[in-house]
């Protein structure tokens, strides 16, 4: 079963936060939702400088079968991209919270986010 | 509908697949990663559950003349041993299925025998359309799809692997067996030697066999498979890669490229088509127009390959333009793992088929750039 990790909040869209209120905001998608999309082979985030809006989309993750809208979780100015994933999109497969991180946010408000004890009992995953 | 289950479900349970429904059928998708599985078959060996396609027997005097009108292909030239690609039409040329045709040797008392194989999706519906057209010829119609199981082992090494559950003494058979032929050959299953039709065909691209076996037996012989396969980098592989093999292959999918609105000419199939044969088949008077007409060559849609020239892939349905304007439509389309460029088959106008010929697709409101280039995308080195 898919990993959800607890220290983190989730949006409904399968995004995972880490903001400790100290810095920017790192923003990924769960393991849930890397398996369900499979392998992921291209990403389009959003660029560095420009606004993200909570539960709007903001770029797209595109699998060798499928493609996903990517959802922002929180608002704010997009201040870092993970250019590792953009040319190697598989980091989200193998490694969805740690090197498969996608973008960093100056949080300006979060939208609606879940424990990971909420997130995981909605959608199977495992703490 | 209600959801039909492989003899093999258990073995794909526990081999952690994830499922989908394909055709009425609970398939495995995929076990780890598709991408690995899709390498696997181009480089070793993958093993697929195909038991959700349809077997039917189609025996009697007459079988090689009724198959020539039930089918656009002319059937009853097929040597014994061999197999043939064809159509089931509709009256008005509109694609049932494609299926492969089977001639084995005839039964004792010197009847021909065919083994007819459908889609999953379509078995039932080919099985009454050919008990209907058999009205008027001396012959069985027999659907065996439920009882009936189909393994395949696909890629370069599959050869040596299934050689490893083959007696000696008939390797041969095995070895000198070319491509688009059928032969019955002992495999050992659960410790004995059964005889079993293997055919060396498949949906992939690659080198490859398909097994036909009772339900009882194709857990064993799927056991066997992966164990003795294990050393040759045999691996199961679901339905995902299954799609992405074939799509490289450049391979029609029932469903997607051929339906009933479509035609054979469109679909790059005329070739299948027989006008030649003497004889009356059903949808001839309206395939012979469309020919006359230049379906597919002079006037109308035709399948074509698309290559892309960014990253992103087109996929089922997404227009595809040229100049801003839409001049066709997708079928299916995915990033291609073996190339690592965007791949797509869809019916354009025939005016901008040729290979070369830049045309965008309409991915989401953003046109991506690809061109039309021939088919296949990918052939294996011989």
């Amino acid at each position: 079963m898919a990993k959800v990790v607890a220290e983190l909040k989730y949006s409904a869209e399968h995004e995972w936060v880490a903001a400790d209120g100290s810095g920017p905001a790192n923003i990924g998608i769960s393991a849930v939702a890397a398996e369900a999309l499979g392998d992921i082979v291209y990403v389009d985030l959003p660029e560095v400088g420009s606004t993200v809006t909570a539960g709007e989309t903001c770029g797209e993750v595109e699998s060798t079968k499928s493609v996903s809208d990517l959802y922002a979780p929180v608002t704010g100015e997009v201040v870092e991209i993970n250019d590792e994933v953009v040319s190697d999109p598989a980091l989200i497969n193998n490694d969805p919270y740690g090197a498969g991180w996608l973008f960093k946010v100056s949080v300006t408000e979060e939208g609606p986010l879940m424990s990971a004890e909420e997130y995981a009992s909605a959608n199977g995953g495992e703490l | 509908m209600t959801e039909n289950y492989t003899a093999l479900y258990e073995q794909h349970k526990i081999a952690g697949a994830s499922f989908t429904d394909f055709g009425g059928w609970q398939m495995p998708l995929k076990y780890s990663s598709e991408l690995a599985e899709h390498r696997a078959v181009r480089n070793a060996a993958g093993l697929f559950d195909l038991s959700h396609m349809g077997e039917i027997w189609v025996t009697g005097p007459d079988a090689g003349a009724f198959l020539d009108y039930a089918l656009v292909g002319k059937l009853s030239a097929v040597a014994v041993g061999k197999a043939k690609y064809s159509l089931i039409c509709q009256e008005d040329g509109g694609i049932i299925d494609d299926l492969i045709t089977y001639r084995l040797p005839a039964a004792a008392d010197g009847t021909a025998k065919y083994l007819v194989v459908p889609n999953a999706g379509n078995a039932a519906t080919v099985a009454a359309a050919l008990a209907e057209r058999a009205a008027n010829f001396n012959v069985k119609v027999h659907d065996v799809s439920a009882e009936t199981s189909l393994i395949a082992v696909q890629g370069p090494n599959a050869e040596a692997i299934l050689l490893t559950l083959v007696p000696a003494e008939q390797h041969a058979l095995v070895t000198e067996l070319k491509y688009y032929a059928a032969v019955e050959v002992g495999i050992t299953v659960n410790g004995t030697v059964q005889d079993l039709l293997l055919a060396r065909t498949g949906y992939t691209g690659e080198d490859g066999f398909e097994i036909y076996i009772p339900n009882e037996d194709a857990a064993g012989l799927w056991e066997a498979l992966l164990e003795v396969g294990a050393g040759h980098g045999l691996i199961p592989a679901g339905l995902a890669c299954r799609d992405s093999l074939r799509l490289e292959a450049g391979m029609p999918l029932y469903g997607n490229e051929l339906s009933r609105e479509g035609n054979p000419y469109a679909a790059g199939l005329g070739p299948v088509v027989s006008l030649a044969k003497e004889s009356d088949f059903v949808g001839r008077a309206v395939l012979a127009e469309l020919n006359a007409l230049g379906a597919g060559s002079t006037s109308g849609r035709r399948l074509v390959g698309l290559k892309g020239l960014g990253r992103r892939a087109g996929r089922s349905h997404y227009p595809v333009l040229k100049d801003g304007n839409v001049v066709g439509e997708v079928t299916s389309g995915q990033p291609s793992p073996t190339l690592g460029y965007p791949i797509a088959l869809a019916y354009v106008e025939v005016e901008h088929s040729e290979p070369g010929t830049a045309l965008d697709i309409d991915l989401r409101g953003k046109p991506e750039p690809f061109e039309v280039v021939q088919l296949p995308f990918y052939k294996r080195s011989a």
